[in-house]
């Protein structure tokens, strides 16, 4: 019956689910004793293809950590907590051409690119703003060194081939 | 139309427009930032994957040493044929050591010619040899191998006056430093020094271990090492690891890159080694309060055993002791006969093992790793040592009335990691040990009743570090290549463990199923779902076609005729083989005879259960035609098998063999 057969395709996806998520909180459990660091719990819910927001990421938190937070995530709170998240299909990535769209109004002017500055006040002034470290980071990567500054349309390119 | 002006406060439109401007912008932002946060998490996961990859195969490897040792203690054990044929086998592997008289023998008969124009130590050494070895290894030059062996003679005098446990103290004003394993990475060195300070009096060091293997600079580190150890014995403290094992640099690269840079006197240099290394101290302790030592502890460590034993009879962790036994002494006596007239070593050398339970104490040492689970289980990635726990780590540290456990062994992503509630300290020295950008390395610095201070830093080729993404894609080809080497080196166990589960003969295994069996099959406790799509094809259903892991590597055929399970198997273990046929050669000619050669083969065959007929290795030793006056060059041997893969610039796989 179709009943049946949707119930047995939910159990089988959330068993799925279990194992990746079980896979990608064991990868950072250095300890191998079932908890992460609660600063890397940001990154494992990232690798599992969902991008919460900081805002999102730190209510999320909340809800997987101990009653008296000790700095360490349990697997035994994170997993009901990251599959119902992935079940419920929250927090998709951006689509490429929606991440374009957003460097195309920072270029009001049409340029095509934006410059070092530009794009270091934005990312560090508005928004959720970056720590000095992250914008390094994406400098280091999105700066076209002849130009100093950021051919954002190569650049999404650049990393949409290296994610796949 | 004028674009609004941020002083602008006039009327209420161009500020309702500046808003909805600034409010695009916000979320365009928050759009970028939530994007590249997304993508930044994605990278440090494949950096992280790529980590494990390497770890889980580097200890997998050590692992495999435990079956090598049981293949010597099987041979010695149930081949009385080969004890009788090949006393100096036997002897090589229990033989006592070289009597110091032999020391001016030795040097007597090496001449440095006037066109040597490396550095020239002066005996009794001072903190200019220290400086001028320094200097010239910046400038890659080598040490004349009569120097090698003049420090190395008197190491060894100077190390068998201290105890198993060198004890020191520090003050306020005189801090300690301790380094990890730096396995034969001199830019690392040279780092810390440059940092911190060149070992003297007021800047006394602990080296925990590790020194050489894998770095292309093993003995250029032990030098600088030794001679600021003979020139401040009292500040400067070594502690074995175990890579201080004349075993485990067959393996791991240093007894290579002893015979490459010193092809006269290369074999010597080993030989003196050996011993030097078993004279090492076992650990340090500071101010009574903190415990170095390389590995860890299990929940039957006993540091006051451990302060007693002969640790000189500790040779290497692939020779267990013997067990004695009525059978054991006659055999004993047999040897002491016929091989008492033979060459600088002496046999009937039973009596010079530790017992089994001393030497248990000091794998534990050498071998074991701190991890969160409470209790102590046997260490079933490396093969010895045992997992210990916090609360044996408490057990332990009160016991010995200690605060501080400070050990290496394990490479850490910052350099350095706490744990057991702050009671464990794992520092390591060797930043990029897997791959550049791999890792930091770290040394800390500690007084009494201060906080210790960690130190990190990382080389670099470049003099600016490549994006975040390019050094990521390098490690993690890196970390692939190695597991698909792994994958065709166990081809047909896999394909074997893939069809018994593939009832339909479909070709394609669910990812549950195809999990289970690399896991099984492996041994590798990795990630699977998250690395197949680098290892294998998925169909649009989600199920992979198992096969298609094998697609794009392959081992190279030395042979055409000879069947793929026999490379396969060479190939596979061709480490093992390698430490084999290097022991067999004690004359390091690297040639064995055409006989030992298929004894051994025999031999190996039936420990390790390999199912291949004599006839199939006897050709491919005979077409292979490396058989010069009855003998076969076996580093030749075993450089014929390697993996091609197939879309590579590089046609040679890095085998890394020893």
């Amino acid at each position: 019956m179709a009943d049946d057969r949707d119930r047995d395709g939910t159990e089988i996806a959330v068993a799925e689910f279990h194992k990746k998520i079980k896979e990608a909180f064991e990868v950072f459990d250095h300890e191998s004793n079932n908890t992460v660091d609660v600063r890397e719990v940001g990154t494992i819910i990232r690798s599992l293809g969902c991008c919460p927001s900081e805002g999102e990421l730190h209510d999320l938190i909340a809800e997987v950590e101990e009653e008296e937070p000790t700095g360490y995530i349990r697997f035994e709170k994170f997993l009901p907590v990251m599959t119902e998240v992935l079940l419920e299909r929250r927090y998709r990535p951006i689509p490429e051409d929606i991440l374009l769209r957003a460097f195309e109004v920072l270029d009001p002017a049409k340029r095509g690119f934006l410059s070092k500055d530009e794009l270091i006040k934005y990312m560090t002034e508005e928004g959720e703003p970056f720590s000095q470290e992250e914008m390094e980071e994406m400098l280091s990567a999105a700066i076209d060194p002849e130009s100093n500054s950021i051919l954002y349309k190569d650049y999404i390119t650049m990393m949409v081939i290296d994610e796949n | 139309m004028n674009t609004p002006n941020l002083e602008d406060m006039g009327c209420g439109t161009s500020s309702a427009t500046k808003d909805k401007k600034s409010e695009k912008a916000l979320k365009a932002a928050l759009v970028i930032q939530n994007w590249y946060r997304g993508y930044r998490a994605r990278l440090k996961t494949r950096q992280r994957y790529a980590l494990t990859i390497f770890q889980s195969i580097e200890y997998a490897d050590e692992q495999g040493q435990l079956q090598l040792s049981n293949f010597f203690s099987f041979m010695l054990e149930n081949y009385t044929h080969v004890q009788e044929k090949e006393p100096g086998l036997v002897t090589r592997l229990f033989g006592s050591s070289i009597q110091d008289k032999d020391r001016q023998d030795y040097l007597e008969l090496i001449e440095i010619p006037d066109s040597y124009c490396g550095p020239r130590l002066q005996f009794p050494l001072t903190f200019t040899d220290i400086d001028l070895l320094i200097e010239a290894f910046k400038q890659q030059q080598i040490l004349h191998a009569y120097y090698v062996l003049e420090v190395l003679f008197e190491t060894k005098k100077v190390l068998q006056q201290m105890p198993n446990f060198t004890h020191t103290n520090t003050s306020p004003s005189k801090e300690i430093t301790i380094c990890g394993d730096l396995h034969g990475k001199l830019d690392d060195l040279f780092l810390i020094f440059y940092k911190n300070g060149l070992p003297s009096v007021t800047n006394p060091y602990v080296f925990n271990g590790d020194f050489v293997d894998r770095g292309k600079n093993s003995m250029e580190i032990l030098m600088i090492l030794f001679v600021s150890f003979l020139v401040y014995p009292n500040d400067l403290h070594l502690n074995r690891g175990n890579h201080e094992d004349f075993m485990m640099n067959m393996r791991y690269g240093f007894t290579k890159e002893i015979l490459h840079k010193y092809k006269l006197h290369g074999k010597k240099i080993l030989q003196i080694l050996e011993e030097v290394y078993t004279w090492l101290p076992i650990g340090t302790i500071i101010d009574n309060e903190v415990l170095v030592i390389h590995g860890g502890i299990s929940e039957s460590t006993d540091l006051n055993l451990l302060h007693r034993i002969e640790r000189n009879k500790m040779r290497s962790v692939l020779m267990p002791p013997i067990p004695m036994d009525g059978d054991r002494a006659e055999k004993k006596n047999k040897l002491g006969t016929t091989t008492v007239a033979q060459g600088s070593r002496t046999s009937g050398s039973f009596s010079e093992q530790l017992t089994k339970q001393e030497w248990e104490q000091v794998i534990d040492i050498l071998w074991s790793d701190p991890r969160g689970k409470r209790g102590c289980y046997p260490n079933t990635n490396r093969g010895g040592g045992c997992y210990f726990g916090p609360d044996i780590t408490s057990k332990i540290l009160n016991k010995y009335q200690l605060k501080i456990l400070v050990r290496s062994h394990e490479c850490k992503p910052e350099g350095y990691e706490i744990c057991h509630d702050g009671k464990v300290i794992t520092v390591f020295s060797a930043s990029n040990y897997y791959e550049e950008g791999s890792n930091r390395g770290a040394y800390i610095r500690m007084s009494s009743g201060t906080t210790p201070r960690f130190f990190q830093y990382q080389i670099t080729k470049a003099t600016c570090f490549r994006p975040l993404y390019q050094r990521v894609n390098a490690i993690e080809s890196s970390a692939i290549r190695m597991l698909k080497e792994r994958m065709i080196s166990r081809k047909t166990d896999l394909i074997r463990a893939f069809q018994l589960q593939d009832r339909n003969k479909s070709g394609k295994l669910s990812m549950g199923q195809w999990a289970f069996s690399m896991e099984n099959v492996l041994g590798l406790n990795l990630p699977w779902r998250s690395l197949s799509s680098h290892l294998v094809t998925t169909d649009k259903d989600g199920n992979i076609d198992y096969m298609s892991g094998f697609q794009d590597v392959h081992i190279q055929k030395p042979v055409k005729e000879v069947q793929s399970t026999l490379i396969e198997t060479v190939y596979r273990y061709r480490s093992d083989l390698q430490i084999i046929f290097n022991i067999i050669d004690s004359d390091h000619s690297g040639l064995i005879s055409m006989e030992e050669f298929r004894s051994m083969w025999k031999l190996f065959k039936s420990h390790y259960s390999v199912h291949i007929d004599d006839s199939q290795f006897d050709e491919l030793a005979e077409r292979m035609d490396l058989n010069k006056d009855g003998s076969i060059d076996f580093n030749e041997f075993l450089k014929a098998f390697y993996v091609v893969h197939k879309f590579d610039q590089l046609n040679k796989s890095d085998t890394k063999l020893a």
